[in-house]
């Protein structure tokens, strides 16, 4: 089956545990075992304290739009999805934001607004990959 | 801080000397970007009066090193700076050049940009850095107006801006082009153009994003004792100011308001003791209309929310009390990719007074703030024909 969008590339070893559970259902985020912080993209420290010590905590898999954007052309040579589509800054209820779609919604910004309550999608791509995506809460 | 350290004993101990484009501007298949930057670079010397083999400091961003430049140019500089933090970086540069020639490292410095941005010629392919080809592209994110769209979004839903004052934005910047022989796009625009052009990626449409075209520019410093002998007034370097805040948008602290462009102003302007208020002339790098109300916030100059209101009022306009862009901006002049050397050109000749028909009258204060990547890097410079 022809790949509707490209692959995440490369993924990186310090975020595949993000990827490895994203394919069990599971939105894991990083957190630092030393402060609490829970942040995202995965990195190897923890951006507010500065510990090396970092785990992995299960997110609920809702949060709000923060920003959105409707893209009425495509920006990149192997996406096959045909606009308009939504392009969205999710902010997570455990704080972090993340880039991704919205999803099971009419492309308008009259209906489409920031701050609205969103939800975790999980679209699989292969049997490596699935993506996180978002639709409205309600 | 002991005086040795305070950043306030480079004030004005460095000037502007020689600035120019390349040969030509705007859509060149026939040139590659290497032709770019000699080009920009042989005319900035010249315009300084002085020649290829005074240079002894060399200073770019993007593909191409220092390296390669003076090798391009048969000359074996003893200092070189290559920071590549996005289209801010040679404003940032004109900062490193100033430490660098007031300490002696150098004795005259060349600041280079060329950029085969519309027709590629001479260019490597673009690669994903790991982050974006991980975390954005699989969303369908590629380019900068995927990304800035979201700042402006964001700015909208906070402080209620709207679609019609963005575009304010497009239209007093293009009534500075029209003014500009070397302005790409120079045909009024009306609000009502920019709402009805084509829609890009909500909340852009096509008049709301930079040009894309090819184009070199360059910049030539020295210390001001030595800027005397040269062929033009010298502009001096009051202040400059740089900061970084984040790559990937998601980890900017808020999309509404640039922390790295709040860092880079507040330096310049205490290096130069003046007041965010103070400037007779502003380069802001304009890529997205939403772009100089934002620097205007993050930089103090305008409250928060109230920066689009220096557009809509006629503030920014030939002709008005703050005028904003005047060379035309990436909106209407030109706009490569880094853009950043653009607005340190238009400041030098404003200061200069040898920008005729668009020329502001007695300016002595020029403010040249820009961004590099979303809001990502920024660099500020205060310049002035006075010491
Ligand atoms: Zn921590």
């Amino acid at each position: 089956m022809e790949l509707d969008r490209p692959l995440p590339n490369p993924i990186t070893p310090e975020a595949r545990p993000f990827w490895d559970g994203l394919r069990e259902g599971k939105l894991l985020l990083p957190r630092c075992q030393s402060c609490g912080h829970v942040f995202f993209y995965p990195r190897v420290l923890c951006p507010r304290c500065h510990a090396r010590d970092i785990t992995w905590t299960q997110a609920s898999g809702t949060g709000t739009l923060h920003a959105f954007e409707i893209a009425y052309q495509v920006f990149n040579k192997a996406w096959r999805v045909k606009p308009p589509y939504v392009l969205a800054m999710v902010e997570l209820a455990e704080g972090p934001r993340l880039m991704s779609n919205l999803v099971n919604v009419e492309p308008d910004p009259r209906i489409i607004k920031c701050e609205m309550p969103v939800r975790v999608v999980f679209c699989k791509l292969t049997d490596e990959i699935t993506l996180p995506l978002f639709e409205p809460a309600r | 801080m002991s005086p040795v350290a305070d950043p306030r004993a480079l004030r004005n101990s460095v000037c502007i000397v020689g600035v120019d484009e390349s040969d030509e501007i705007g859509s060149l298949p026939g040139k590659s970007q290497l032709t770019l930057h000699l080009e920009a670079i042989t005319n900035a010397v010249r315009d300084a009066g002085l020649t290829i083999t005074d240079v002894d400091g060399i200073f770019t961003a993007g593909q191409h090193s220092p390296a390669l430049l003076g090798e391009a140019l048969g000359i074996t500089p003893r200092y070189v700076d290559g920071t590549t933090v996005g289209g801010c970086s040679f404003i940032i540069e004109v900062g490193h050049a100033v430490a660098a020639l007031h300490h002696g490292l150098c004795d005259v410095a060349v600041i280079s940009h060329g950029e085969s941005g519309r027709s590629g010629v001479g260019v490597s392919p673009r690669r994903d850095t790991s982050l974006s080809g991980q975390f954005e592209a699989p969303f369908g994110f590629g380019g900068a107006p995927t990304l800035f769209g979201m700042v402006t979004t964001r700015h909208m839903h906070v402080y209620g801006t709207t679609l019609e004052q963005w575009a304010q934005v497009a239209v007093s910047t293009r009534k500075w082009a029209m003014l500009n022989p070397k302005a790409l796009r120079r045909e009024p625009i009306t609000v009502a153009d920019v709402l009805n052009s084509r829609p890009v990626v909500y909340p852009f449409n096509v008049l709301n994003i930079c040009l894309v075209t090819d184009a070199g520019g360059a910049v030539v410093l020295t210390r001001a004792d030595r800027a005397k002998d040269c062929a033009k007034k010298p502009v001096y370097v009051r202040g400059m100011g740089e900061s970084t805040e984040h790559v990937m948008l998601t980890q900017m602290k808020d999309l509404t308001f640039s922390e790295a462009t709040r860092i880079a102003g507040e330096k310049a302007f205490r290096m130069a003791g003046v007041a965010p208020t103070d400037f007779d002339h502003i380069m802001l790098y304009d890529a997205f209309t939403s772009g100089p109300p934002i620097m205007l916030e993050s930089l103090g100059i305008a409250k928060r929310g109230d920066g689009v209101h220096f557009f809509a009022d006629g503030r920014s306009t030939p002709g008005g009390t703050q005028p904003i862009n005047t060379n035309g901006g990436g909106l209407s002049y030109t706009h490569s990719g880094m853009y950043g050397i653009f607005p340190i050109i238009e400041a030098t000749r404003q200061l200069r007074g040898e920008c005729d028909q668009r020329q502001v009258p007695n300016v002595k204060l020029s403010l040249v703030n820009g961004m590099g990547g979303m809001l990502s890097a920024a660099g500020t410079l205060v310049l002035s024909n006075e010491r």
